[in-house]
């Protein structure tokens, strides 16, 4: 039995990781629940940080002197994470890995193959986006080790016999979760739950607002949580309702995985001051250029928490060792911020008015597939107003929709770095009051009192103790229904592809721990060849039952397409080639990912699908 | 006798001679351990300075000869000192004033004050209580987290020559 829960926040740019002990009766100071974790700043320095930045650095064999690279719980040099590994990192950038995170979730790569850092040279050994990831959760594994169970008789408090609450973005899908809990796997953690990072992000609010949390919501409200991480922009909705006088928190929609966050943002500004220091002849390098981002984060933070000032001033230090006379001095002004990130990422629109490219479909190209459009507000108001569409539709939505042109939040939790600036969180609160007030609702409240940076991880481990029974969970179940695509059967036609259609084999809003109904559609297996089927999600088609065929999938813009998922189905007791007729079925396993077998029809046999994690045809 | 040492040297050989005498003679049964190396004994300061080179340039701006710069030019570098050092100290030190009083302020000393964390100037006369105008308020640290330094790196190297391979 786990004396602990641990929550860690696997971010795109930065890790944290909370407890909380199990064993101990009533509330934890859960101000001072989060691990420091040890890291290099510097060759032969290991200090501890409150985050570890999420970037991994290969080095070259002699790059470092001997024994510089050790931590505190490892003579043996092993490849440097955190914070020596970024700072290293921008001045060699074919050696760092960064943004693995960004690289787990997209589906036009395989994502176990070794593909990290993207430009290396050949003699680097990359590394897939699923080890990256486990080279974090180890060092935070390790630093917990070290701390917690060094020494004899104290290995039953090692990390790899707690309770680990792993976040993922909600807007993750089958296949990037499973990737996240195979890296946990290969870095030794074993009993691992996932938690939506929004959802997490609310449980640390309920914590730090203790049973006042209920005088602030009450039963009719919708709280929307606003999560603009590092690399993505992450949106929930969760409804309360009550049932026998308590309290209920039912997430009732997920946005889009939208690759847009706060790292963004500094960059654009750092890109708008590099044009008019070029404009005057002054050429930055690759170094210098990280210095004056970082420059113009220090900034924004600076005129966002003072408005009386009208500019901020930014000195990119020189390489080399002449600092006065080689440092190049700019300066951020007010006009340039409001214009460039508030006007730009935050945009005043209408509900009505789309993101430029909704959502992705690019689903073969190689490189990141970042949003097209930075308006955050956009991406706000097509999750609204298309959740709108779809609970509007359903027959059992949790809360009533007619005459609304968007769903009404009366809540908003904000999470995420990027608003330690009040005003990009005054903006997102003022356009969401302006489309409210033009469709007669009532204005938002804003929930506050959660810290930006470390809520995910603490509110992650808040829930493993909410499992054990305590307080109050949110519910919601899966924020997809999933389906599998079907040939429709017609002659063959020469340069016509068949229509495909959609089987649904999961609906919306399965539960942990429960199983789909065993749809009524027969398939034939072939013994001991591969058998592969498409794979579809949707996250607004909310009353669809297993068995329900969804017509032409290529052109319906509820369906987005997985990565397909297979199964091999051995050939023993029976001849290869022959056809197994199977029925699918699907499950949601109690650590929360999704599962899909084939039931042999007459028989006992059962197969896994395996969620593939690259798209038909990328081979 | 102190001020007798320093004074005349003569007699300074001769106690440092008669000092010699006291030793014993005989030879030592073992080596006295040696000392380690000053860049050991004081490799916390040489890491702090390399982590204010680090992070704040300190080294670079302090060791350059600004006389001939303008005071812009010195201006711009400085941001990128104070900047630097100012996040590289937050995170190796927590201080605190000494006093909580404000500068500028009357502030009353009392008998049996500590000497160390309060410093009379002006008029230094009379009895305590003294009663007096508050000119700084002193620094003390309340926490230090240097970190450990690993003992295969030479502390001398406060900062590695950067070489760009193209």
């Amino acid at each position: 039995m786990a004396n602990y829960s641990i929550g860690i926040d696997l971010g795109t740019t930065n890790c944290a990781l909370s407890f909380y002990d199990l064993t101990a009766d009533g509330a934890r100071n859960w101000q001072e629940s989060t691990l420091p974790i040890p890291q290099l700043t510097a060759p032969g320095t290991v200090e501890e940080r409150p985050l570890l930045p999420s970037f991994l650095y290969l080095p070259k064999a002699e790059e470092f002197p001997e024994g510089s690279l050790a931590l505190p719980w490892s003579k043996k040099a092993a490849d440097p994470v955190g914070e020596f590994a970024r700072g290293h990192g921008i001045k060699v950038p074919t050696r760092l890995v960064s943004s693995a995170k960004s690289w787990l979730s997209h589906a036009g790569v395989d994502r176990t193959s070794a593909l990290l850092p993207w430009q290396a040279p050949q003699e680097v050994q990359r590394v897939s986006p699923v080890e990256a990831s486990s080279r974090y959760l180890r060092h935070m594994a390790e630093a917990w080790d070290h701390k917690f169970a060094h020494g004899k008789g104290k290995t039953e408090r090692a990390a790899g016999e707690q309770e680990i609450i792993l976040t993922v973005p909600a807007s993750f899908d089958a296949a990037a979760r499973d990737l996240t809990l195979e890296a946990a796997r290969q870095a030794g953690l074993k009993n691992v739950t996932l938690l939506e990072e929004p959802q997490a992000a609310l449980y640390a609010w309920i914590e730090a607002t203790g049973e006042g949390f209920r005088k602030q919501v009450e039963s009719g409200d919708i709280i929307l949580v606003v999560d603009v991480g590092g690399g993505t922009t992450d949106l929930s909705l969760i409804a309360v309702t009550e049932q026998d006088g308590e309290a209920q928190l039912t997430r009732i929609a997920v946005g889009d995985h939208i690759l847009l966050g706060g790292d963004n943002m500094d960059l654009t500004l750092a890109h708008h001051l590099n044009q008019e220091l070029a404009a005057a002849g002054k050429k930055l390098d690759a170094w210098q250029f990280a210095s004056l981002t970082y420059g113009c984060r220090q900034a924004k933070e600076q005129l966002f928490s003072d408005s009386k000032l009208k500019k901020a001033p930014i000195s990119v230090p020189s390489r080399g060792s002449a600092l006065v006379g080689g440092t190049i001095k700019t300066e951020l002004t007010r006009e340039a911020l409001t214009g460039i990130l508030t006007d730009g990422f935050m945009p005043r629109t209408a509900v009505t008015e789309a993101p430029q490219t909704a959502r992705h479909t690019g689903l073969t190209q190689m490189a990141l597939p970042y949003a097209q459009d930075p308006g955050i507000t956009r991406h706000l108001a097509a999750f609204l107003t298309r959740q709108a569409r779809a609970l509007e539709a359903s027959s059992d939505a949790p809360i009533p929709m007619e005459g609304k042109t968007f769903v009404h939040p009366t809540a908003i939790l904000f999470n995420g770095g990027v608003f330690k600036a009040a005003a990009l969180k005054e903006r997102v609160v003022e356009v969401l009051n302006d489309w409210l007030q033009a469709d007669g609702g009532q204005p938002v409240t804003e929930l506050q009192g959660a810290d930006l940076d470390l809520a995910v991880a603490r509110g992650a481990a808040y829930y493993g103790w909410v499992r054990q029974g305590h307080g109050v969970r949110i519910r919601g179940g899966t924020a997809r229904s999933y389906y599998v695509g079907v040939e429709s059967p017609m002659p063959a036609v020469p340069g016509f592809e068949p229509p495909i259609k959609a089987l649904c084999v999961a609906p919306f809003g399965m539960e942990e721990g429960t199983q789909a109904d065993v749809p009524p559609q027969e398939f034939g297996l072939v013994v001991g060849e591969p058998t592969r089927f498409r794979f579809f999600a949707s996250s607004v088609r909310r009353d669809d039952p297993v068995g329900r065929m969804v017509e032409d999938v290529t052109h319906n813009e509820e369906l987005e397409e997985l990565a397909p998922i297979e199964t091999t189905l051995p050939a023993d007791g029976q001849a290869a080639g022959s056809l197994v007729p199977v029925n699918l079925q699907a499950a949601v396993t109690e650590i929360g990912t999704l599962e899909v077998r084939c039931l042999e029809k007459s028989g006992a046999g059962r197969w896994k699908l395996e969620l593939n994690v690259r798209m038909k045809g990328e081979e | 006798m102190a001020f007798r040492l320093l004074f005349d040297g003569a007699f300074a050989r001769q106690v440092a001679a008669g000092l010699g005498a006291l030793e014993p003679k005989a030879a030592a049964p073992a080596a006295p351990k040696p000392l380690p190396p000053p860049e050991r004994v004081h490799a916390s300061a040489l890491l702090l300075l390399s982590g204010l080179q680090r992070e704040g340039r300190l080294m670079d701006f302090l060791q350059q000869d600004i006389a001939g710069f303008s005071d812009e030019e010195v201006g711009a570098a400085a941001r990128v000192v104070h900047g630097g050092c100012a996040k590289a100290m937050g995170q190796y030190f927590a201080f605190d004033p000494v006093t909580k009083e404000t500068e500028g302020a009357a502030m009353t000393v009392p008998a049996g004050f500590d000497a160390q964390r309060i410093r009379l100037t002006g008029n230094v006369a009379g009895q305590p209580p003294f009663r007096g105008t508050l000119k700084h308020h002193g620094w003390v640290a309340r926490e230090i987290r240097l970190p450990a330094v690993s003992e295969a790196l030479d502390p001398r190297v406060v900062a590695p020559a950067e070489v760009e391979l193209s």
